[in-house]
This record gives C-alpha cells, sequence and structure tokens, in this order.
C-alpha cells in the first residue's frame, strides 16, 4: 500500500475553505454544530485535523468539538470510500436478512460498518429504508440500487467494483 | 431585596427571588438528596435524585421537578418526601446501579461514596435492573489520576470542574445514550492530553470513577526494604485536613498526631516539616523578586510553587514562562535538600534514601518526574513519591493506628522548625504573604507590619499596592485557573502591570487541593469547608513565635552550612529550575 487513504489527506483549498466558514461563524453563539456540518461537507469526514481546526477556530476545546462529532450520528470520524455502499437496516430489508448481506459485506471487506478500507476503495453504513422495500434486501453502492440479494451474491458485486480499479484481488 | 413566598412540606418559607427549591429547602432545614449537583460548580438537573412533587395555586403541577434547577416560585408548595417522589428516586438510583461495576468493597470511595449512600437511604435493589457491564479500560497512563469510566455516572462534576472552573477543559462527554462516557478527545489518555492534573476532577466526582494514581504499595515496600531510608515530609495544608479523614472537625489542627502517626508507619521512618522549606522558597522567591525590580527583569513575577499552575503556564501560556520564578516548589526544594545538602553533610548514600512527600496535590506526583528537578547526577528523582493527604490517611489506617488516640508529637531534627510564613502556604495569598513579610524586612529593616490581611481574600481576584521602603509594590493574587487566565489575560493586554502574582490552581489554594479528603456533598454544597480549613493555617501562624521565613533557624543552618545565601551560586544549582513549552494539543 503506498499511502494510507485513513491518513489525513486535506488540502490547502480545502484548508481555506473551512477557515472561512469559521470566520463567518466565530462569535456566533451555538456555532459549533453548524461549522461541523459544513467541516464535514468540506472533507467528508470529520478526522482529528479538522477537528482541532475548528476547535482553535472557534475557541473551543477539542474534547468539547470532539463530544459534539461523536453525539450525533450523521458526523463520521472515518473517511468514505471512493464507493459509498449502504445496506438498508429498515424493516422490510431487516426481515428479509439484509443484516446477513451487511456481515457479509463486512466479512469480505475486513471492515466495520461505519469504517472504510485501507485502500481507500470501499466504505460501509447502514441506511434505514431506501424507498424500495418490494426489492428488499437492498443495498446501493454509490447511485446504484441493488435488490433481492442473497449473502452469496456480494461477492460478484463487491468484485466489479474491484475490477474496475483494475486491480482484481 | 425581592422575595418569593412558597411552602415546602407544609412550612412557609421566604427566599430571594432566583433560589432553586433545593436553596429554598434547605433554609426550611430540609435537605432534598442530589448527585449531579455541585455548589458553584454543577447545576444541570441531570441526573434525576433530586425530584420533588409540587402544587401551583392549589393543583397539582404535573409530573415531578428537579429540585436544583427549579426555581422557586410565589405561591409554590413543595412535597419532597411524597410516596411518588420516593419511588422515583429509588427506581432513578436503581437504573444507576445497573450499569456501575458495584466492587464496592474495594472501591476508594468505600463508605465515602454519593451513590452508595443514596443506594442505602433509598433501600434499592442494586441488581433490580440487569445490565451488560461496559467493560471500559482503565486510563492510568498519567502520572497522577485514574479514570475507572466503569464507576462513572455521568454527573458531569468532573467535566464541568475541568472546563468552566479551570478552563483546561481535557475531558468532555463522549458519544451517546448507553455509550456515553467521559474522556478527553479521540478517546485518549488523559497523559496524552494537556491536562495540568490538578485533580479538581477526584474531588468532585460523587463515585470511584476518580482517583490519584496510588502510590502508597511502592512506600510500603521501601519502609519493608532494610536498604531504604525511608523520609517523610508534609506540606504546610496537610496538618489541617488529615483529621477529616477519621472523622475530627473541618479546620482541625493535627500537626502533632499527624507526626506520631508517621513515625509509626516503620521502623526508622523520619518525619520532617516541609513548612521548613517553604520558608526557604520564600527566602529564594522574595530575593529574586527584589533582584526583579532592582535590575530590570521580567516583571510581574509569578509564583512557582504550584506545579498545577506551572504546567498551565507551559501548555496555555509559554509565553509567560519567563514571569515564573525560578524557585523550586518547596517539595522539590526538601528533594534538593534532603539528596543534595542532607546526604553531603551526613554521608547517607542519596540512592539509599527514598524520599516521600506528603502533599495536597495530584499534580506533585507529575512534578517528581521532572527531569529538571534533578539535583544529583545519579538516576534517581529528589523526590521518590508523592502522597496525597488520602493515601496517608489510607496507610495511617492500614497501620492499625487509632489516630485521634495518638500522642502529640513533633517532627524529627534538624527540619523540624519553621515559622507562621511557611505555614500559610497553604491557603491561597499565604505564599505572597510571606513573600512580603521577608521582602519588606529586606527592603527596610524597621518595617513591623506582618499581616497583610488584604490578600486573603475572601473575593476570587485580589489587587494590592503596598508601600515598602518609599516604593510602591502592586501584587495580585488569585487561586483556581480560570480566574488565573483573567490575570493573565489582563497582562497580556497592558490593563494591569503587578511586581509579583500569586497563583494556585485550586479554588482556595492548597487546603482545596486535589488530593485532600474527600467532603460528602452535604459538606461541600453547604458549609464554607475552604475558610474552615485555612483559618487553622492562619491561627497557627498568629499564635507562631517566628513569623517571617528570615527568622527560620532551620533555613539559617541550610544557608550557613550549604546554600550560602538566597541566590548565590549553591543557591541556585539547588534550589532553582527551568521550564519548558509544551503546547496545548494532545500528543
Amino acid at each position: 500500500m503506498a499511502e494510507n487513504s485513513l491518513t489525513f489527506q486535506g488540502t490547502k483549498a480545502q484548508e481555506e475553505q473551512l477557515m472561512s466558514v469559521i470566520e463567518q461563524n466565530k462569535n456566533v453563539p451555538g456555532a459549533l454544530l453548524p461549522v461541523l456540518h459544513e467541516a464535514q461537507e468540506i472533507y467528508g469526514y470529520l478526522p482529528i485535523e479538522v477537528q482541532q481546526m475548528v476547535a482553535d477556530g472557534l475557541g473551543v476545546s477539542l474534547s468539547e468539538v470532539f463530544g459534539v462529532a461523536t453525539f450525533y450520528s450523521r458526523f463520521s470520524l472515518t473517511p468514505k470510500g471512493k464507493h459509498k455502499i449502504s445496506v438498508c437496516l429498515g424493516t422490510a430489508c431487516y426481515v428479509k436478512g439484509s443484516d446477513k448481506i451487511l456481515a457479509e459485506i463486512e466479512n469480505q471487506l475486513g471492515i466495520k460498518s461505519g469504517e472504510c478500507t485501507p485502500d481507500g476503495l470501499f466504505s460501509i453504513d447502514s441506511c434505514r429504508c431506501v424507498g424500495a422495500c418490494g426489492l428488499a434486501p437492498v443495498m446501493m453502492i454509490d447511485e446504484d440500487v441493488y435488490g433481492k440479494l442473497t449473502p452469496k451474491e456480494v461477492g460478484k458485486i463487491l468484485k466489479k467494483y474491484m475490477d474496475e480499479e483494475g486491480g482484481a484481488k | 431585596m425581592e422575595t418569593v413566598h412558597l411552602k415546602i412540606n407544609n412550612i412557609p418559607v421566604e427566599v430571594p427571588k432566583g433560589y432553586t427549591i433545593l436553596q429554598a429547602a434547605k433554609q426550611a432545614n430540609i435537605e432534598i438528596p442530589t448527585l449531579c449537583y455541585l455548589k458553584d460548580i454543577n447545576c444541570i438537573g441531570a441526573c434525576r435524585v433530586c425530584m420533588v412533587e409540587a402544587k401551583m395555586n392549589g393543583r397539582p403541577m404535573r409530573g415531578l421537578l428537579a429540585a436544583c434547577v427549579y426555581p422557586a416560585e410565589e405561591g409554590l408548595e413543595v412535597f419532597t418526601n411524597t410516596p411518588a417522589v420516593i419511588k422515583s428516586r429509588k427506581t432513578t438510583i436503581e437504573l444507576l446501579l445497573s450499569t456501575h461495576r458495584k466492587k464496592c468493597l474495594s472501591c476508594v470511595r468505600n463508605n465515602n461514596c454519593e451513590l452508595q449512600k443514596l443506594a442505602l437511604e433509598y433501600g434499592v435493589d442494586e441488581d433490580h435492573f440487569e445490565s451488560e457491564d461496559a467493560g471500559y479500560e482503565l486510563d492510568e497512563q498519567s502520572p497522577y489520576i485514574v479514570r475507572d469510566n466503569n464507576k462513572c455516572v455521568q454527573c458531569m462534576r468532573c467535566v464541568s470542574m475541568c472546563k468552566n472552573v479551570q478552563t483546561v477543559s481535557v475531558i468532555g462527554s463522549i458519544k451517546r445514550g448507553y455509550q456515553v462516557h467521559i474522556g478527553s478527545a479521540f478517546d485518549k489518555s488523559l497523559g496524552e492530553s494537556p491536562c495540568v492534573g490538578c485533580g479538581q476532577c477526584i474531588v468532585s466526582c460523587p463515585v470511584g470513577a476518580l482517583m490519584e494514581k496510588p502510590q502508597e504499595d511502592k512506600v510500603w515496600d521501601a519502609i519493608q526494604d532494610p536498604e531504604k531510608e525511608v523520609i517523610f515530609f508534609t506540606a504546610p495544608s496537610i496538618k489541617a485536613t488529615l483529621g477529616e479523614s477519621f472523622g475530627m472537625p473541618i479546620g482541625t489542627n493535627v500537626e502533632g498526631k499527624m507526626a506520631a502517626a508517621v513515625r509509626r508507619l516503620g521502623d526508622g521512618v523520619k518525619i520532617y516539616n516541609m513548612d521548613f522549606t517553604a520558608d526557604l522558597t520564600i527566602l529564594e522567591e522574595a530575593h529574586e523578586l527584589i533582584e526583579r525590580i532592582q535590575n530590570g527583569g521580567t516583571l510581574p513575577m509569578f509564583t512557582s510553587c504550584c506545579p498545577g499552575w506551572v504546567k498551565f503556564v507551559e501548555h496555555y501560556y509559554p509565553d509567560f514562562i519567563p514571569n515564573l520564578s525560578t524557585c523550586k516548589s518547596p517539595q522539590a526544594m526538601f528533594g534538593a535538600v534532603l539528596k543534595g545538602y542532607y546526604a553531603q553533610k551526613t554521608g547517607m548514600d542519596p540512592n539509599k534514601m527514598f524520599v516521600v512527600s506528603v502533599i495536597p496535590c495530584t499534580a506533585k506526583k507529575f512534578e517528581c518526574t521532572r527531569e529538571q528537578l534533578r539535583s544529583g547526577d545519579g538516576d534517581y528523582d529528589d523526590v521518590d513519591v508523592a502522597l496525597t493527604t488520602r493515601e496517608l490517611a489510607r496507610m495511617i489506617r492500614r497501620a492499625g493506628l487509632t489516630f485521634a488516640d495518638l500522642p502529640e508529637e513533633d517532627y524529627d531534627t534538624p527540619f523540624n522548625k519553621a515559622t507562621g510564613g511557611g505555614v500559610i502556604f497553604g491557603a491561597t495569598g499565604g505564599v505572597l504573604e510571606a513573600a512580603l513579610r521577608n521582602a519588606a524586612r529586606t527592603l527596610d529593616g524597621d518595617f513591623k507590619m506582618i499581616d497583610f490581611e488584604e490578600v486573603r481574600g475572601p473575593e476570587a481576584i485580589r489587587e494590592v499596592t503596598y508601600n515598602v521602603a518609599g516604593m510602591d509594590i502592586k501584587v495580585a493574587v488569585t487561586s483556581g485557573l480560570g480566574n488565573a487566565r483573567k490575570i493573565l489575560e489582563k497582562i497580556k493586554s497592558g490593563e494591569a502591570d503587578y511586581h509579583m502574582v500569586e497563583i494556585m490552581a485550586c479554588p482556595g489554594g492548597c487546603i482545596n487541593g486535589g488530593g485532600q479528603p474527600y467532603q460528602p456533598d452535604s459538606v461541600r454544597n453547604y458549609v464554607d469547608y475552604k475558610a474552615l480549613r485555612s483559618k487553622a493555617l492562619y491561627d497557627q501562624d498568629k499564635n507562631s513565635e517566628m513569623r517571617s521565613s528570615e527568622e527560620s533557624p532551620v533555613c539559617k543552618m541550610v544557608y550557613d552550612e550549604f546554600f550560602e545565601a538566597p541566590g548565590k551560586e549553591k543557591a541556585h544549582k539547588y534550589l532553582h529550575t527551568s521550564y519548558v513549552a509544551r503546547g496545548n494539543k494532545m500528543s
């Protein structure tokens, strides 16, 4: 592995964008939450480097920033992969066994839901209902929907994305 | 003053507007139980233990009210112990206990725990609700504080203390729901955070989730080791607080029994008086102040005896490092006196000396490990172990000593005597007052004033100008790091120009240090225990024959035999130190 995608790789442009957000929100009561939202928009996730910039910029402690970032499930502390896998754990999908689909993906990629593979190719998340209950169980990879899944099919689908990268494993 | 009238358990009460139900009830001599509430520190209505029933205009109010946050209102009728209230409290405590690791027998807070006390009072079943043990790892990486989140009740008292009072904010609430726990950012150890080690979180904790890094076993081992010469010395404030651990009233001066107790911990254990090195610190520090004033040195000069404050400057205000007095703290000076001067004088091998300080403080555990404080060339720290007052009390108990019945004894010679100036080190303002006594007498041989009462309090920040030998000396005193920050910002902006500033990290100074005996909430919330503890020291000072540090015969001896005079080369080598900028980020 040349460079681990889990190490922070923020750009100067991203930093400037974040700084301008902080500048606009400085001295605004309760600014931490909206600034973290923007920060996640800019970077895709909230690594320690970004949280430290927010803390320094707003004059709050890192522990407070971390507390807010870990309280809300919409904030992510890990980067998202090039391909974002989202397994539906809504009622219909769940009774159709989507938990087993998720477990199979986790097993094949060697990461847990909420995490990203070290090569940066995939990240896994769970979601609640994508509105395709008739196709349950359902997962999405990026914008593509895969329905009526069985654990067996998972490997084939993942392989398609790996092959696209030219590095079939 | 605007007041409101209400009834509590049918007793009419008139209280100032703005009082909470909890305060109003106390005025009617009714105590409502609390757990997360801590006066002046934490008032968030989170734990739901203080719930009460109420009626307004004769009609029952919906639900129960949290007495610690609900304002006393005109016409309110409060009932603090109805069956509904008792049931609610009992269920709340049972729920808290469901996720609490109930290893009470071996817990440092056994018999001293707010949760245990409530459980007993409300006759709860600790296993009423089953739950899995969260299995948090102990955080014992820092040299001063241990956190056991398995016992935490999420009252937020430590967080509030750290953030709002000390403004250090290295701990916070992490995650939500069942996963909530208290810790440092990114779940790193406290030891990796810019924590100053004051230990105020420990004395704020109602349960056993926080404790000092225990080191008694090391001392017991040394006592058993025939090779080791075990030498104790006790900080000025210990005599004013140790008695509390043995059920004595707050503010009882137990100096004589303390000396007797330590001596009985083991054969040959020596007990010296750290008030002596408090005097020694004053002689060096007052000399340094005069020199800085006369030679255009960096002003204001900050006191440097509080290791929490020193670490605070190193982390958060490194630009002010030149302002810190270069004097070692009394603890560190004593280490250097013993392993430097005294080892040479008596021919003892400093490697075989086992030096134990008893201090009111967890930050001093860190101070012992500072390499800048090593005065010798060998691979040893000048002070081997720093024990808190609580740890000494535990040792005395384990030794089977009935503290209250011990005779009053003296410290061991030659480090036994000290002046009132050394004694008052343990209270906020004491160091500055002792320095002023000595500096004024150095500059003006006829100077008479001994009590500099203006620096003693009770205001949070005291600024005074004294005229000494025709010169105006401007001083400031505060305690608590939030207040320290205010003073530093004032100096930074040029709004203030003091000559000398005394700062103690803990609110009230060492008498309220993070290593002092626990006081139950019933005391912390309703009694001015800091004033009672301070009074013990000021009373001793008042009754001392010698009150200004230059009168100390022990200081005279060590200067005559070894250090020559304050500020001289040898004194500098052994009694002064340096500081390092540490950065304010997680490491």
